[in-house]
């Protein structure tokens, strides 16, 4: 028994190790963000002093070089209603496709599901110009195309967990003159809400974090965070590191915030949505 | 029983659908149909047949070179990031004090994004570098080992709630059966921890291995392929081809296909392999 206890310290102790060495890179640039610009590069390691220390100024001029307020916005935008829309629309389909359960459902069902695997560089050329011909380039035509990219393996998760939803409850809902429609909203999306939640918090980690397809598609007009933050790299000259640091630490911010106030679902979901997998 | 449920396909599957076909299956065809074509914009294409193809290796040594680090780093970070998963899994199932806060921190990193990733590690390794008078993009083997330890940052704590999640389903009656027999820890181990979280391993493995095949955001962001590309990995060199190189759209959509059949033999086949390891338990 005390054996036990002894490794169990051993064990506590390593982990700890662990956890910080985990946290030190968040914890390292949110001390660059208070440097001036030129002590970052040189010595990250050490803490802001009297002559380095920068106070907030990285931050304004990050939120003002980059847009970073507008990048927020749209951001949330594009991620809440694409999110919205991923689970609203894919758990019909879904259900659907499992309910008729027939030669044309069963292809659309593969169909989904082929898209899972094929890489983005693929379509991304093809894609941007279908987006750009049908006037889809605006953060309100790029809902649909998330919605597209979701449906494969949102409406695999959801397939897969309407296979267990008793149909006899279904069946009492038509007998009381409920039609398809009603009967999927009052009676089986409720029992689909866990998934439902494992669907949104993958979307949400995916499209909140995404590059490459808004930059292609709306990238020079509308910026999202990750591309307000690659923003500041670009072009030839050296980057503004004090701003870079700062605009980091800003992006880092709100996922911290996400993640501490839904962590019991985020875990949840990402043990779910992998058994499911 | 759903008489009427046929006329509901318009409700029901056609917002999907109409979005899926316009978002990938459409460009989909297209882009499989424009690899074997010339042009600018999709409007003008012409066909030219396998030039393509035969462009993409024979231009520059740059697709083979990007596929052979690309393979190299996938090799490396799918071995790394498994194995401490698990073992951290096998730590974190042990009813030890704390162990919900270090399965908070330990996953946190995976929810930041591939850009921002990028940024905070080449700030971490320069500053390892700096004094010694180099930098992340002086040697390719710097962003080779920057590139792995990024990944393992960010998919360690991932795959270590799935493992966490497998390991918490073996039923007690085979680990109470298998301590009545006096199997040791090892044999514990071997003979039921791991056979039984086989599709755990399954899971992880694909999630790795297309994760990292595909990726894109961290390489561009840490090194962006510097020095000389020798630190460009395949997606990232098919983008360049695609919007780097005027002329050469078709030979940047023939890559893509080319990437596309590699991700998908490597990850089935390696769905058949650990799945058939499944069905034998």
């Amino acid at each position: 028994m005390e054996k036990g206890k002894f490794s169990d310290k051993i064990w506590f102790i390593i982990l700890l190790f662990l956890a910080v060495v985990f946290l030190a890179p968040i914890f390292i640039v949110l001390l660059n963000s208070f440097k001036t610009k030129f002590s970052i590069s040189q010595t990250p390691f050490l803490l802001p002093s009297k002559e380095n220390f920068a106070g907030l100024s990285n931050y304004i001029t990050g939120i003002n070089n980059t847009g970073f307020m507008s990048a927020f916005f749209w951001s949330v935008f594009i991620t809440v209603f694409s999110v919205a829309a991923i689970v609203v629309f894919t758990s019909m389909t879904a259900w659907y496709i499992i309910r008729r359960n027939n030669k044309t459902t069963n292809a659309i069902y593969y169909l989904f599901l082929s898209s899972m695997i094929v890489p983005f560089q693929m379509v991304m050329f093809t894609m941007s110009k279908i987006a750009n011909v049908l006037s889809l380039d605006n953060p309100y035509g790029i809902i649909l195309i998330y919605l597209g990219f979701g449906a494969g393996l949102s409406v695999f998760m959801f397939a897969g967990f309407v296979k267990s939803v008793p149909i006899g409850i279904e069946e009492a809902a038509t007998i009381d003159g409920c039609n398809a429609f009603m009967t999927f909203w009052q009676v089986v999306f409720p029992i689909l809400k866990p998934t439902a939640i494992t669907v949104a918090i993958l979307n949400t980690m995916w499209i909140w974090n995404d590059y490459l397809l808004p930059y292609l598609v709306i990238g020079s007009d509308y910026k999202t965070i990750p591309i307000a933050v690659q923003y500041l790299k670009g072009g030839y000259g050296s980057v503004d590191m004090g701003a870079m640091m700062a605009m980091l630490v800003l992006s880092v911010v709100p996922v911290v915030i996400f993640y501490l106030t839904c962590q019991k679902y985020i875990i949840k979901g990402v043990a779910a949505g992998a058994v499911k997998g | 029983m759903y008489k009427g449920l046929n006329k509901w396909f318009g409700v029901f599957c056609l917002p999907t659908l109409v979005a899926f076909f316009i978002a990938f299956f459409i460009p989909l065809i297209m882009g499989f149909y424009l690899s074997f074509c010339d042009f600018t914009s999709v409007t003008d294409a012409t066909f030219v047949g396998l030039a393509n193809y035969i462009k993409a290796f024979t231009d520059n040594k740059e697709f083979l070179s990007s596929l052979y680090f690309t393979v190299r780093f996938a090799v490396l970070s799918v071995i790394s990031i498994n194995l401490i998963a698990f073992l951290l899994a096998l730590i974190l199932t042990k009813g030890i004090k704390g162990t919900n806060l270090f399965r908070t921190v330990f996953f946190m990193p995976n929810l930041i994004g591939g850009i921002v990733l990028g940024y905070i590690w080449q700030l971490i390794i320069n500053g390892f570098l700096y004094p010694l008078g180099y930098s992340i993009t002086s040697n390719p083997k710097y962003g080779f080992i920057g590139l792995i330890v990024l990944m393992n940052w960010q998919m360690i704590g991932y795959m270590m709630i799935i493992y966490i999640a497998g390991i918490n389903n073996i039923s007690t009656e085979i680990s109470e059966a298998a301590k009545v027999d006096g199997a040791g820890p090892i044999r514990t181990l071997f003979n039921i921890t791991i056979p039984q979280v086989m599709p755990s391993i399954t899971i992880c493995l694909f999630l790795t291995i297309t994760n990292s095949f595909k990726l894109f955001d961290q390489n561009l962001a840490l090194t962006a392929g510097a020095p000389g590309k020798k630190t460009q990995m395949i997606a990232l060199d098919i983008y360049n081809t695609f919007y780097g190189r005027i002329g050469f759209e078709g030979v940047g959509q023939a890559k893509a296909v080319i990437f596309s059949v590699i991700v998908a033999f490597i990850a089935l086949l390696q769905l058949y392999l650990t799945r058939r390891k499944e069905v034998l338990n």
